[in-house]
């Protein structure tokens, strides 16, 4: 395996539950917005203001240092033609980049298969999470789902370490592919293979790794310390993919309770990971992606904020040409879609500019059409 | 009774049900192949031989179905004697879809899968019939938003491509787009009170409401019929059509005998086994669209019973045939979410299909990830010999003398899995494996060790993936 570590990496980080955008990067000073958000409003006082107009959340504080720092570029009144307020059906649209229809395949697993059509390294792409999200799904792609790094492999419960290396090696042999055993049998042995080997390389990881990075106890954090691990390994990974359990963002109630929390544990751990990558002189080539799968409601319910759309999301990094990108959706009663934030960029824009100037993959084929791109990469 | 009834035994059991132990494999195939079809396929005749009312007093979330409906639909197919009712609730779940994502109702969508556990099998009319009425699929598809004047089609349109019919058959479509419209028009006053989501206010159970007021009484035509249509005369229509019998006995297929293509190729992709989709449509027509004869035909059919291990297992048959086969979750206990979650993250999380087209199956459920969890999941179970389940096996190995061969311990947890069949290389690795331990006696103190450790190596073979 070769060790290609200036190659550039996109680290996905999906935040499910859809957060809330008006409240996530907020037109603070909008005349409208106290009206919309009587208990739910942040003050111009708390906001962590980039300008006159629009800050961040104040639990966002580890994201605003790194927008001061140029490293931020946030993605306005990102959606997609006609939004759909569904958490499942949002993020498979998301995930494939495709609102018209449903299909299997996801951006990335396409995007996997152009950085790696001869499937050379079965680390092109790892997940961190339970079950492996469709934006990787696509045939004859594969990505290591890994739940919890310093346990992943096939078979972990045997005990013994002999046993284990020969349940293994049995293991193997069983799942070889065998000559006229149809394309169903020779996937299903590939598919073990893989997570066999896989498993193996991917388990050296956490010990090559050391670090005065302490990152938080949540599972996010955890996981992107693993994203770290990974990466400095040197596998030569190349998309790396995690997020947050479903409904974790989805506040329709206690809205000013959990908001901050969630904020304040998800930027942490965002800037644990880049002090993390600098201290390891691996920050620049890595760029993040942070998205959901919709906004909410502009009008409040009292205690939280019910599904909505036109949303907000973040790419971040050294190579990120940082700032505002998109136009912040009007707050005017009579432009909003059904009492929504109307999108105006589609997030498909913002795919393109990350596939085509940071990856350096041919954007088309894997969106089936040609977007307008965004220069927030440097 | 020989081993090839229990084989078919086991095989029935895996596909009409969750699995099960060999002790009721056994007591299953002493009454009778037939007669034991029969059985599955009348649960109203049968008792369930559960205990909810413990399950009700432990678990009190299941008080009014509030919260923890998976877990209680888990503890159904892990525990109800009558398997085949469960496993028709998981069928048509898959296919009649609603999602907990969108719909956020536990009570409403629980009173959905009671639904399909009494109407599973009667006739298919009846059970469009009560789908077009229920709170969790007005709500999910939007036919609540669907008024006179201003129709929505989404449940018209699913109704048509997903519920009943599909998009085509043999290269045709099977209806157009006008048809979706009439369609559509012919269910609006179909709507539900009290209604979804609780929020902010509390969950209340939904319930079916007709308006007559916002029902578009003018004439439609549907599929070439015409008249002032309501929604029952619709579904009797789309009952008549072949295209229907086609579609439903394709699912069955794909569910109950082989992996069929996925559903969105059906119309240009010919079914696997035609003269057996022949034969059930035939059924279909012959009993006035009754799923219970449909499913007779089936089970006591060849092609079934010739079909062993031809379908990829799902993630939620994977995991409640393994505590079926264990023998845990009896009794109510702590903890049970991480059996659900598990399902969820092997692909599979009950109420929340990825979309009205229900899951993918077949070679689908595989990935990378999936894969490692399914088999660490079957393999840490069945490699615990604090199970019953496991210490039955452990029991029944060593009451059949004082040692065991390689191959003898090899083929007697095959059988005690459920008849299991492994090609000949990886029958040779289990054996060869099984004489290097050297462990032969059956009254060892390893001997139990040495069992669960077979059936580990079992669980994660290829052939095992298969029901």
């Amino acid at each position: 395996m070769t060790s290609n570590k200036k190659d550039p990496v996109l680290v996905v980080l999906q935040m499910t539950g859809a957060y809330d955008a008006l409240n996530t990067f907020i037109p603070y000073s909008d005349p409208h917005y106290p009206d919309y958000r009587p208990t739910l409003q942040v003050g111009p006082d708390e906001v962590l203001a980039v300008d006159d107009k629009v800050g961040f959340h104040p639990g966002m504080g580890p994201i605003k240092e790194m927008y001061d720092q140029g490293k931020v570029a946030v993605l306005q009144g990102i959606g997609y033609p006609s939004p759909i307020r569904s958490h499942f059906r949002s993020l498979d649209i998301w995930h494939t980049a495709e609102p018209e229809k449903m299909i299997t395949e996801g951006w990335l697993g396409k995007a996997i298969r152009d950085i790696d059509p001869n499937k050379e390294n079965i680390l092109t792409a790892v997940n961190f999470g339970r079950g492996l999200p469709r934006a990787l799904a696509a045939p004859g792609v594969s990505v290591a789902s890994v739940g919890d790094l310093s346990n992943y492999g096939v078979l972990t419960g045997i005990q013994g370490d002999d046993q284990r290396t020969e349940a293994l090696d049995i293991f193997a042999r069983m799942y070889a592919p065998m000559i006229g055993s149809g394309p169903v049998s020779d996937y299903l042995s590939q598919t073990g293979l893989d997570a066999l080997k896989g498993a193996d390389i991917l388990s050296t990881a956490p010990e090559m790794y050391s670090s005065s990075v302490e990152y938080g106890g949540s599972p996010f954090a955890q996981w992107l310390k693993s994203i770290a691990q990974v990466h400095l390994a040197g596998f030569g990974t190349r998309v790396l993919y995690t997020g947050v359990n479903p409904g974790t963002f989805d506040t329709h109630a206690n809205q000013n309770i959990t908001l901050p929390k969630l904020w304040g544990d998800v930027t942490s751990a965002i800037g644990d990971f880049y002090e993390d990558l600098k201290e390891h002189n691996a920050n620049e080539e890595v760029v993040m992606l942070l998205f959901t799968e919709f906004g909410r409601r502009v009008q409040e319910n009292g205690s939280g904020t019910d599904h909505g759309s036109g949303g907000v999301a973040f790419v971040i990094g050294d190579a990120v040409k940082g700032g505002l990108y998109g136009e912040y959706p009007s707050l005017e009663p009579e432009k909003l879609d059904s009492g929504d934030l109307q999108w105006n960029n589609d997030f498909r824009s913002s795919y393109a500019t990350l596939l085509e100037q940071w990856m350096g993959l041919d954007a088309n084929p894997i969106l089936g059409a040609t977007y307008e791109q965004f220069d927030f990469i440097k | 009774m020989g081993d090839k009834d229990i084989a078919l035994m086991a095989h029935l059991m895996r596909r009409a049900g969750f699995g099960a132990q060999y002790e009721e494999l056994e007591a299953r195939a002493g009454k009778g192949y037939e007669e034991t079809v029969e059985e599955l396929l009348h649960p109203e005749n049968n008792s369930n031989r559960m205990d909810l009312d413990l399950g009700e007093r432990y678990f009190i979330e299941w008080n009014h179905f509030i919260r923890c409906v998976p877990e209680y639909t888990a503890f159904r197919m892990i525990n109800s004697y009558s398997q085949l009712q469960e496993k028709m609730m998981l069928f048509w779940h898959g296919i009649l879809c609603t999602a907990d994502s969108k719909t956020q109702s536990y009570v409403t969508s629980h009173a959905e899968l009671e639904m399909l556990r009494l109407k599973g099998m009667g006739s298919f009319k009846d059970l469009l019939v009560e789908i077009s009425k229920d709170p969790a699929m007005l709500y999910f598809l939007d036919n609540c938003l669907s008024h006179k004047g201003a129709i929505n089609e989404n449940y018209g349109r699913e109704l048509l491509e997903l519920f009943s019919m599909g998009v085509g058959m043999d290269g045709n479509f099977n209806y157009t787009e006008d048809d979706v419209k009439e369609c559509a028009r012919a269910f609006t006053g179909w709507t539900i009170s009290n209604g979804i989501p609780g929020q902010p206010y509390g969950r209340y159970p939904a319930s079916f409401a007709y308006n007559p007021d916002d029902h578009d009484d003018e004439e439609k035509t549907f599929l070439g019929h015409t008249g002032n249509f309501n929604g029952e005369d619709v579904i009797d229509i789309i009952c008549q059509q072949p295209a229907t019998a086609r579609f439903i006995s394709r699912h069955f297929y794909d569910y109950f005998v082989a992996d069929e293509a996925q559903v969105p190729s059906w119309m240009d992709t010919p079914p696997r086994d035609p003269e057996t989709i022949k034969m059930l449509e035939d059924e279909y027509f012959r009993s006035n669209y009754d799923i219970r004869s449909m499913l007779r035909v089936l089970f006591n059919s060849d092609a079934f019973k010739n079909a062993r291990f031809a379908r990829i297992k799902g993630p939620i048959e994977t995991v409640i045939g393994t505590l079926r086969l264990v023998g845990d979750w009896t009794t109510p206990k702590p903890g049970f979410e991480a059996i659900f979650e598990e399902m969820k993250h092997m692909g599979q999380e009950i109420l929340n299909p990825p979309s009205v087209e229900g899951w993918h199956t077949g070679k689908e459920w595989i990935d990378g990830g999936t894969l490692v969890r399914r088999i660490n999941f079957i393999a840490d179970h069945v490699g615990d010999v604090s199970f019953p389940g496991i210490q039955d096996i452990v029991q029944k190995l060593a009451s059949e003398g004082p040692t065991i061969s390689p191959q003898g311990l090899v083929d007697g947890c095959l059988k005690l899995l459920g008849h299991y069949e492994l090609t000949d290389e990886n029958h040779q690795s289990l054996v060869e494996h099984a004489r290097k331990s050297g462990v032969s006696s059956t009254d060892a103190q390893e001997f139990p060790k040495h069992v669960s450790e077979m059936l580990q190596m079992i669980v994660a073979t290829k052939e095992y993936l298969y029901a």
